[in-house]
């Protein structure tokens, strides 16, 4: 799980770059070239992408019939697509298209929650500023798994929301293991991902621009329109690919928080492994989530490279 | 406009609106009240969880008598240990390399150590899980004594935690100047001496910061946990998540608390170190 330390980091990073240094080529010293990037190269081949290599085979794959009886764990390999046919059937198709939605409206909640507090913590006095900063990271330094159980715990019927509810003569409301459960799970447990981004392009705004169009007469409120939400659209749009990524790969919030009633392609896949057994067709799914991954960082990249003009 | 603003209250000092402190109050209450509640009912003697009766500790020491939970945690921090010392070293190695040279493709050789990190969770452990299955490591180990056992855990968690290191351990090295290697060199060291004297100690702030965070990252994962351990192990997230299948317990909040703790004090170190130093380096 990327943490939004990191994602700053890289950002950092990439931002100082290397520039001024002259490094090294890598023909100068061999040795040391491959005594050090070996392993590490060496541990990602063999235990990542070998596997999603076998991933890659099984979603081609059927299970194997064996005197006319499914076999449980023999396979025929690279059978065809009848997988990713299966994938794009009604039933999945649904479930492929609610996941989508789900993560979108999560996402669009996360930013409009998270664009005041970045926005917030920018403008607040020094003194503060790390303190609110910490305050929003901190969470997400707790386990996924507690924070969906503390969640539980509030929702529940006899949780506390149905409590205070009840003291006012309200309820008892069905608030877990439905659409509004995961929802609000999700946005609860990525909102950080979301404030780190924007808050990195608050920060670096130039304030004299805002100055600027107030001073022109515009209001506060088309300036924030017309100025402030332009000028940090390349935190946005980081921000809105940090949370939809892990959203729409989710297993944890929409099992735990959804039950039956909300299920998205995360746990579809995890039926296939474990209750279902239907391997091939669990890989064929988990190759659909990672082209619709990949296609979001694509879009992020093609629309990060098109707003860099804007990037002043 | 002969308005006298007050300080603080100038058309950018949008810091001190009172609409804004609301919002912040209201986010970080629906943020925190959760966590505190889980903390604070794990405290509480009413055993189904909802009033609050008393303070006792006797959630803590049931927690603590549950072998089955216990065993899980030690498991747990095991797979953290092991994880920890063989992703340090692999990411900082990694580091080091894209940090020291220039080779073609660099760009793609670093999208490729991304890869664990923007790849969806339960896609990786599907395909861990299939790989183990396929090559029988998943049947050898569990002949295996404790904590060989866990092997196939291992193997997954350092493959997901070294680019993380390697990053943290990175973005520390972008800051070193090179004359000080050279000023070693100069001076009569090998590359080997200069390696351990001066380039190690640099490190060493994001060495600990990139360790804190592969410890913590194994001991909080679930998903890929899920799907590579076999039967006979169980971590601790995984115990918990049978539990929270359950139902609501305050032994579960009393767990869940010490879990909080451990990660929260690892990170709050981690962070200290990777902040940039500010004045009073020296």
């Amino acid at each position: 799980m990327p943490s939004p330390f990191l994602l700053a980091s890289i950002q950092g990073s990439q931002e100082q770059g290397e520039s001024g240094r002259v490094l090294d080529n890598w023909k100068d010293n061999k040795n040391v070239f491959w005594t050090l990037a070996g392993p590490g190269t060496f541990w990602l081949l063999v235990f990542f992408i070998l596997p999603l290599g076998f991933l890659f085979v099984m979603s081609f794959s059927d299970k194997a019939v064996i005197d006319g009886e499914i076999s449980i764990t023999e396979y025929d390999y690279l059978t065809g697509i009848s997988n990713y046919i299966r994938s794009v059937d009604a039933l999945y198709l649904t479930i492929i298209w609610k996941s989508i939605w789900v993560s979108a409206l999560a996402t669009v909640l996360c930013l409009l929650t998270a664009y005041p507090i970045a926005f917030g913590i920018c403008f607040a006095s020094e003194r503060w500023k790390p303190l609110l900063l910490l305050l929003v990271v901190l969470p997400f330094w707790i386990n996924l798994l507690i924070r969906t159980y503390a969640l539980i715990a509030v929702f529940r019927s006899q949780g506390y929301v149905n409590l205070a509810l009840g003291t006012v003569g309200l309820g008892p409301f069905d608030m877990l293991y439905n659409n509004f459960a995961v929802i609000f799970g999700l946005v609860y447990v990525y909102m950080p991902f979301m404030v780190l981004p924007l808050y990195a392009t608050i920060e670096r705004l130039d304030k004299s621009f805002l100055e600027a169009s107030l001073d022109l007469g515009a209001s506060q409120f088309t300036t924030f329109l017309k100025v402030t939400v332009p000028l940090t659209m390349p935190g946005i749009i980081t921000g809105v690919i940090l949370v939809f990524i892990p959203c729409l790969g989710s297993f944890l919030t929409p099992d735990l928080l959804g039950g039956a009633n909300a299920i998205m392609i995360g746990n579809v896949i995890e039926r296939q492994f474990k209750a279902a057994n239907d391997w091939p067709f669990g890989a064929a799914l988990s190759f659909m989530l990672m082209y619709a991954t990949f296609a979001a960082l694509m879009l992020r990249a093609f629309l990060a490279k098109r707003s860099a003009g804007v990037d002043v | 406009m002969a308005d006298q603003l007050k300080p603080g209250s100038g058309p950018l000092d949008y810091g001190n609106r009172l609409w804004l402190k609301i919002l912040f109050g209201v986010i970080f209450f629906m943020l925190y009240v959760p966590i505190i509640t889980l903390v604070a009912f794990s405290f509480n003697t009413d055993r189904r969880g909802i009033v609050w009766r008393g303070f006792t500790f006797d959630n803590y020491v049931k927690a603590w008598n549950n072998s089955a939970l216990i065993e899980a945690m030690v498991n747990s921090l095991m797979i953290a240990f092991i994880t920890t010392i063989i992703a340090t070293v692999l990411g900082a190695m990694v580091a080091l390399m894209l940090w020291r040279f220039r080779f073609p493709f660099k760009g793609a050789y670093e999208a490729f150590m991304g890869l664990p990190i923007v790849i969806p969770e339960i896609c990786m452990g599907v395909a861990l899980l299939l790989f183990f299955n396929e090559t029988g490591m998943m049947g050898a180990i569990v002949a295996l004594p404790w904590p060989l056992n866990l092997s196939n855990i291992i193997i997954a968690h350092v493959a997901f935690c070294f680019p993380f290191v390697a990053i943290v351990v990175r973005s520390r090295l972008v800051g070193f100047n090179r004359q000080l290697e050279e000023a070693s060199k100069d001076l009569g060291a090998s590359e080997w001496q200069t390696f351990w004297k001066v380039i190690v100690p640099f490190m060493m702030p994001g060495l600990v910061a990139g360790a804190l965070l592969a410890f913590t990252l194994s001991l909080d994962d679930f998903v890929i946990t899920f799907f590579t351990s076999g039967p006979e192990t169980v971590t601790f997230p995984v115990k918990v998540y049978s539990l929270v299948r359950r139902g609501v317990s305050p032994e579960i909040n009393a767990a869940s608390t010490v879990l909080i703790v451990i990660t929260v004090v690892a990170t709050v170190l981690a962070m200290k170190l990777q902040a940039p130093q500010k004045s009073g380096k020296g």
